[in-house]
């Protein structure tokens, strides 16, 4: 159980197509990331899957079943927003029993259910706060354990590490991972922070511009990005892209280095690097700079490893290479990579 | 020096709110005095008439209460304020609920509209109103000012509730359908709940603008038993040419001191309504 | 609690009831005030325009057209015209009053001071009792014998003497005489709608960032200068707001007129709302009540207008 299609969905917000043809399937039990820049529509699709917005065209399938016009509580799904939205007048307890008592489950079971939830995120003992007494951690786990405690098909997510702050996220995002696994829901989360998407993500939707640009894992999306807008959005800093006659070429900083740091010139493509800028930053070093005035980007940029320690100043130019294998390229004119180098 | 100088500021400050506070309240003192005031005192022109020269008396109150309609008039009064504030209730809050939630665009527009509708006074309305009252067989009825007094506090209390809802956030209602409810049972069981505040707000303005109204009263109304407290007070407590002073003043400070309170208590809430959102 | 069933509603289906779907739900939550609105204020508005249009009394209620006439009748009338120039300066000018006492009491208000909870509810009095009630308390003061205003000016010395500032008779006759029962039914009716003008202006002014303030303090603005730069630009639109409140309030105001003078001596006092109600009322000449009605109609739409547009203006700073 667990399974979601989306078939050929679209969205318009008056003339703003949110939107646009959307096709997706996840796998039962899969960790499906919906990843993308605000306003890429990936919030849009969530709020479709869960029924708060209908779509103006295409459906939906959940476990086989059409649910486009089903109201959200007949869909078995589960949603937690970026703000949690707990029940600020419900304690904890009455916010996780919430989904049950509106199913008309007898209390007994209710309660078993919930101290379950609770134990399972560790929650047990704010069960009488109100969601105001909490801290932001706590407000999350509330609601996953809200989400959770009905035990649902599907589990939506969007943006819940967001108003998490920085140390707290990294554990939280382990900690989501770890259950996602444990309890095998399949779990759709929205998010526009790539580090989470490749994190949690069994597979990765890319989205701008209400379209799908590219669905894949983690390694997939960033070893062969489908398109510039991918390799531009994923990575950071982002692809580097040299136009070359109707061609883009495109690589990774981090396949960028000086040919005097490469052992052999076999399969490599070296191009002389104006060095512009240089940042240190402990276990990396970032440089910026030009090959040439065929730069499609403003800058390219290399990224060496702390340890290679190798003297560069800003105003010089050196010989950089790249591998033949780490090399991308993409129509110039669409941006989409050339076929069959795709994995 | 400088601490002079904040005395001096701070006796100007207190100087000055003392000046308003008498302004304001001197006529309730006013009626205080003449409640308690023995018609002898109370008609001496050279008595001191800030102060009691003779012994207070409770004649005036006694006469108020048994030998008057004023007991009645407080009842048609209540009856009246209640019925209107179940009418507001059941017209406004489901209004304003779906004009804040779900129309965009159309939905504030037909909001503003609604609230213009307050702006179109009584003033203008009485004397087709009255012909309607004629028409349906209520004049001298308290069902005409119940069937009335909505049209004044249903504009406002839509608005004022609007802004109420407007404050709850969208995802609340959006986690309570995802998590049971219909469309309807996310606003009825978690929306309301939550915008009680707001309702109370409501209840309390509805059934004191009735309480205050005074020209649809006076113009339906002139069957003494049937009067409401707004109207009776200032009609009926007059023999002849002649006010009954006291009772009179005694009649006003009881209809109108509970209510003053109540509505003080409330009285930011109503101001926000009124500045439409423009004071955050 | 008992929820909805699941998986549907009774005929509700796989698209749920009627309670999951948003805009018929819309419309029906919607239609009841709606309805009751157009049923008794669009309806009556028609209406008043329909008798303002035909020769209705209220002893032959029956609708025939004859025209403007009313509308002429009623400019001619010179008592039309009198409750007209009435209207306005019983409007303008105490409304101009309320304003600028509204902000003095204002800024006193917004200080820090004890018993605020007192002094607040001793000022919003004359708002929150029920108006009629109130100016009965005036109506009783402006006495023509007892009025404790002059007792104290012959205590002082001021009235009953031949020598006196005020005359040599005993009493003011406050609403006996034109031009003071002009300017009694003025000061009651300030007196009235001060405290709502205050809260307002309450509301303009602490909604004004202190940062912004402390900034231009900073910069080395005066006192003075800070008022002129920043708080009266700033609370320039709530202001009009209040004021704005006050005229359409003040404007259509009958009970102020109705209890101390109504409209009297000989029609010094009379406004359009009171001349409404002799004529449209107790005279019963339905007609010539609804044209004198509907003349209070401009200046209400204008009101309007610019009560929108100061909202407007707000919500984009």
């Amino acid at each position: 159980m667990g399974r979601v299609e989306i078939r050929s969905v679209s969205k318009l917000f008056g003339e703003v197509r949110a939107v646009d043809h959307v096709d997706l399937a996840t796998d039962e039990g899969e960790f499906l990331v919906l990843l993308g820049p605000s306003g890429c529509g990936k919030t849009t699709l969530l709020r479709m899957i869960a029924g708060i917005e209908t779509p103006t065209s295409g459906d939906l399938v959940i476990d086989g079943r059409v649910v486009t016009d089903m109201p959200p509580r007949m869909r078995n799904i589960a949603m937690v927003f970026q703000s949690y939205a707990l029940y600020p007048h419900m304690t904890v307890y009455k916010n996780i029993a919430f989904p049950l008592r509106a199913r008309g489950i007898d209390e007994g079971t209710v309660r078993k259910k919930v101290e379950w939830a609770a134990g399972m995120f560790k929650i047990g003992r704010l069960l009488d706060r109100k969601p105001r007494e909490l801290s932001g951690g706590e407000r999350q786990r509330v609601a996953l354990a809200r989400a959770m405690v009905r035990e649902p098909s599907v589990f939506l997510l969007d943006e819940p590490l967001s108003n998490l702050d920085a140390l707290l996220r990294t554990s939280a995002r382990e900690e989501l991972r770890q259950f996602q696994r444990r309890v095998g829901v399949t779990t759709i989360y929205v998010t526009h922070d790539q580090v989470e998407a490749m994190g949690l993500g069994d597979r990765i939707a890319v989205m701008s511009q209400g379209k799908v640009r590219q669905i894949g894992t983690p390694l997939d999306i960033y070893q062969w990005p489908a398109d510039t807008f991918v390799a531009t959005f994923v990575g950071s800093p982002p692809m580097n892209l040299i136009e070359q006659e109707d061609v883009l070429l495109g690589f990774r900083p981090e396949t960028f280095r000086p040919s005097d740091a490469v052992e052999g010139s076999e399969g490599m493509v070296t191009f002389p690097f104006e060095v512009t800028y240089l940042e240190y930053l402990g276990a990396e070093r970032l440089v910026y700079g030009n090959v040439g005035e065929k730069s499609h980007a403003r800058h390219i940029v290399s990224r060496l490893p702390g340890s290679l320690t190798l003297p560069l100043e800003s105003g010089k130019t050196y010989p950089f290479a790249v591998a033949r294998r780490d090399l991308r390229r993409f129509h110039r004119k669409s941006g989409l990579a050339f076929s069959g180098e795709t994995a | 020096m400088a601490n002079l100088g904040k005395i001096a500021r701070r006796g100007g400050l207190y100087t000055l709110l003392g000046a308003f506070a008498f302004f304001s309240a001197f006529p309730f003192y006013w009626m205080v005095i003449a409640t308690f005031k023995r018609d002898h005192d109370l008609f001496s022109p050279l008595n001191n008439p800030f102060i009691f020269n003779e012994s207070p008396t409770l004649d005036h109150l006694r006469l108020l209460f048994f030998e008057t309609h004023f007991v009645g008039y407080l009842l048609n009064t209540l009856l009246v304020g209640l019925a209107v504030v179940i009418i507001t209730l059941v017209t406004a809050v489901p209004a304003a609920y779906a004009l804040a939630r779900w129309a965009r665009g159309w939905g504030e527009t037909l909001g503003i509209g609604i609230f213009l509708t307050y702006l179109v006074p009584p003033t203008i309305l009485f004397i087709p109103l009255s012909r309607f009252a004629s028409f349906f067989g209520l004049q001298e009825s308290l069902w005409s000012l119940i069937l009335v007094y909505p049209t004044f506090t249903i504009p406002f209390c839509t608005w004022l509730l609007m802004g109420f809802f407007k404050t709850i956030p969208k995802d609340i209602e959006e986690q309570a359908m995802i998590d049971g409810l219909s469309r309807f049972g996310a606003m009825s069981r978690v929306v309301l709940p939550l915008a009680i505040s707001g309702v109370l707000t409501v209840v309390v303005f509805a059934f004191t603008l009735s309480m205050h109204e005074f020209i649809y009263a006076l113009t339906f109304i002139s069957v003494s038993a049937k009067k409401t407290v707004s109207i009776g007070v200032p009609t009926e407590l007059v023999r002849g040419d002649v006010f009954q002073w006291g009772p009179l003043m005694a009649g006003a400070l009881i209809a109108s001191i509970p209510v003053a309170v109540v509505y003080t208590y409330f009285l930011d809430r109503f101001v926000a309504g009124f500045t439409m959102g423009a004071v955050k | 609690m008992s929820g909805p069933a699941h998986p549907a509603e009774p005929g509700g289906g796989d698209r749920g009831g009627i309670l999951d779907r948003e805009g018929a739900l819309a419309k029906l939550l919607i239609a009841p005030a709606v309805i009751y609105i157009a049923a008794m204020i669009g309806a009556p508005f028609v209406l008043a325009i329909l008798y303002s249009l035909s020769d209705a009394t209220t002893g032959d209620p029956g609708l025939r057209l004859v025209g403007v006439q009313n509308f002429q009748a009623a400019l001619s009338d010179p008592v039309f015209r009198l409750a007209l120039r009435n209207t306005f300066v019983f409007t303008l000018v105490s409304q101009s009053i309320v304003i600028v006492l509204s902000r003095v009491l204002a800024n006193a208000l917004l200080k820090p001071f004890r018993g605020k909870w007192l002094v607040r509810f001793l000022i919003m009095l004359p708002w929150t009792a029920p108006i009629s009630l109130g100016t009965i308390g005036w109506l009783w003061m402006f006495d023509s014998i007892f009025s404790p205003i002059d007792w104290v000016l012959r205590y002082l010395g001021m009235l009953g003497t031949a020598s006196a500032l005020f005359g040599a008779n005993t009493n003011m006759y406050w609403l006996g005489v034109p031009g003071l029962a002009m300017a009694s039914v003025i000061l009651v009716n300030v007196w009235r709608i001060l405290p709502l003008a205050t809260v307002i202006q309450l509301g303009g002014l602490s909604s004004i960032p202190k940062d912004l303030i402390e900034a231009a303090e900073v910069d080395g603005a005066t006192p003075w200068r800070r008022t002129l730069m920043i708080t009266i630009p700033l609370t320039l639109p709530i202001v009009s707001i209040a004021f704005l409140f006050g005229v359409v309030f003040t404007f259509t105001d009958l009970v102020v007129v109705y209890v101390l003078t109504r409209g009297g001596p000989v029609h010094m006092t009379q406004v359009l709302s009171s001349w409404t109600f002799f004529k449209g009322i107790e005279a019963g000449d339905l007609a010539q009540g609804a044209a004198i009605s509907l003349f209070m109609f401009p200046v209400l739409a204008v009101a309007a207008i610019f009560i929108l547009r100061m909202a407007r203006r707000t919500e984009v700073v």
